[in-house]
């Protein structure tokens, strides 16, 4: 884009190549940088008082399955609490052993959202203190969010019982069994 | 013969609190640490309301995303419904008509107000006042009438479309909120004097649960928490959206952190929000409530009786979902418990590649044991109750 943001440009520069891309798509500035340098843009992107990001508001990921290479998307916002400024740090990271550095020694507030990021996309944080599932539990198998993951796959942590003699049943499935029933002696 | 001293033991305890407990309004599981009755660590679980609310999304048209939106904060839908609507509208870039933005921002406040209702009332009848639970229950049942009035429904909503509203306010609107406000005004002094200087109250609430300045902002809380701690804080101000920016209204700061000021800072935020519905209710002009943009926007029903054109452009709307350009936006908005962000990526076509919502209650939840360690298990109570955990929003 030619119509860039100072900040943008400042970013470019000081980082140079660990900068694959910088865009204001729809008004939010956007950084994507190289997943090795993460902590270090980060930090400086905290520490500096000429950028002064010092909120991290969200992590998530997003994937892209067969759209994008590498697959994953590791996506950071974070927010200038002073000039209410926002930026977003996208991290792209490849299938396999998807794994990016924990912003959790910056960040206290790190640490549930990695959990999350992990639970649902199978994403590991590297020095994460606490990598454990959140949202679901610890026998569930397979990352939800993934768009390889079927939207119908059930995974009951009790087993679910079996439909017979319910109510349900009584009223679908037995009738059409004791229709066949009723049926087969006569063939 | 000597009577035999039992030493008690001295390793600390572990107490499990939840995941249904009546103290705690929300299903939550609290593993506790304890020494005596002081909370040495707290584990918190969620997730006990999880019910995939991104993974669904995805397979949903981009209109199909809102019903599913009031599930998420329940105590106040209209301000989901508003802050998806408006991340879309960035996506597409379009922008509402100025009647539209008035009507959204008057039913997201009226929405903040039942929401603080909600969790005041909660709270104190949590510590004892069931009094004032009930007051503001009935401050609320006056407030949900005219949602109910407006929307057709009282919890689960969906009134708000991309493009716009569903439909205009009713006749006599405006008369039936002053009429609301002024009982609700009423009945919050009311409350005012049986909280505010209670002495129960203030032993339970000052100096509990407190956070300094910095480890809010560490741990990216939001809303009446981190404005409890003295950060000048709130979305409407710092990014303001649809018409906030013409709205003259106080953001009440606190000064400790502590659940008093938590209390404080909702029980002011009411006066605020009831402000900005009057000078909104008063500039309200005349004109549509939705775009005049055919891609965006259901045909009025007449033309889809009775014109081909109307019922194709209706069917394709309907079957194919309005189509979003690809690319991605984060949209925040000031939820009853802080920023709420949609960050929405589209691939194109008619359904949302991926949803995602920043829920304030889940990252205030992350902090809880920062906010509970070393205080007493009975400070859980008020201090849970002043996050306010809504299941729907922090397990989505």
């Amino acid at each position: 884009m030619a119509d860039e943001s100072p900040r943008l440009q400042y970013l470019k520069e000081t980082f140079g190549p660990k900068i694959l891309d910088a865009h204001a798509l729809h008004g939010d500035e956007t950084v994507v940088i190289r997943p090795e340098a993460l902590m270090e843009i980060v930090r400086r992107l905290k520490e500096d008082l000429r950028l002064d990001f010092d909120f991290l508001a969200d992590i998530t990921a997003v994937d892209y399955l067969e759209k994008k290479q590498p697959r994953f998307e590791v996506v950071y916002h974070l927010l200038s609490l002073r000039s209410h400024r926002r930026l977003r740090v996208k991290v792209p990271v490849a299938e396999g052993e998807p794994e990016v550095d924990s912003l959790t020694p910056l960040w206290k507030g790190a640490n549930w959202l990695e959990r999350e990021v992990w639970d649902m996309f199978g994403i590991r944080f590297r020095g994460h203190p606490d990598l454990r599932r959140i949202l679901l539990y610890e026998e569930f198998r397979g990352y939800p969010l993934r768009k390889d993951y079927p939207v119908n796959q059930r995974q009951p942590l009790v087993p679910e019982r079996p439909l017979a003699g319910t109510f349900v049943d009584a009223r679908s499935d037995t009738k059409l069994l004791q229709l066949k029933q009723k049926l087969e002696p006569k063939r | 013969m000597k009577p035999e001293v039992k030493e008690l033991p001295l390793e600390p305890m572990e107490l499990q609190m939840g995941p249904s407990h009546p103290a705690t309004h929300g299903t939550i599981k609290l593993n506790l640490k304890l020494e005596g009755e002081k909370v040495l660590d707290c584990d918190t679980e969620v997730g006990y309301l999880h019910r995939g609310f991104d993974k669904m999304s995805e397979q949903a048209t981009w209109t199909q995303v809102i019903p599913y939106t009031d599930r998420l904060n329940y105590v106040s839908p209209l301000i989901n419904n508003v802050g998806y609507a408006l991340a879309v509208e960035k996506l597409l870039g379009v922008e509402t008509p100025p009647r539209c933005q008035f009507i959204r921002v008057i039913m997201s406040e009226i929405s903040r107000l039942t929401d603080h209702l909600t969790c005041l009332g909660m709270a104190a009848s949590e510590l004892g006042a069931i009094t004032v639970g009930f007051y503001m229950i009935e401050a609320r049942e006056l407030l949900m009438r005219i949602i109910e009035e407006v929307t057709g429904a009282r919890l689960t909503i969906t009134y708000v479309r991309i493009g716009g509203v569903k439909h205009d306010l009713p006749p006599g609107f405006a008369e039936k909120v002053a009429d609301a406000f002024r009982k609700a005004r009423q009945i919050l002094a009311d409350c005012d004097r049986l909280l505010s200087r209670n002495r129960i109250f203030i032993d339970r609430m000052c100096g509990v649960g407190v956070v300094s300045q910095k480890t809010a902002i560490d741990y990216g809380l939001t809303g009446p928490i981190l404005r409890s701690t003295g950060v000048n804080y709130d979305v409407r101000k710092a990014n303001p959206y649809l018409i906030y920016d013409q709205m003259d209204f106080t953001v009440p700061l606190g000064t400790k952190g502590d659940n008093y000021d938590r209390f404080v800072c909702r029980f002011e935020e009411i006066g605020q929000s009831m402000r900005i519905v009057e000078q909104a209710l008063e500039k309200l002009p005349m004109g549509p409530v939705s775009l005049d943009d055919p891609r965006v926007v259901l045909p009025e029903k007449e033309k889809v009786y009775n014109s081909i054109e109307g019922l194709m452009h209706h069917f394709k709307i309907i079957m194919e979902g309005i189509q979003v350009p690809p690319g991605e936006v984060y949209f925040p908005v000031e939820g009853g418990n802080g920023e709420l962000g949609f960050y929405l990526v589209s691939q194109g076509g008619g359904r949302p590649y991926r949803v995602r919502v920043r829920p304030p209650c889940f990252i205030a939840m992350g902090a809880f044991h920062e906010m509970i360690k070393g205080y007493m298990l009975a400070d859980i109570v008020p201090t849970f109750g002043m996050i306010n955990m809504i299941g729907g929003e922090c397990d989505r």
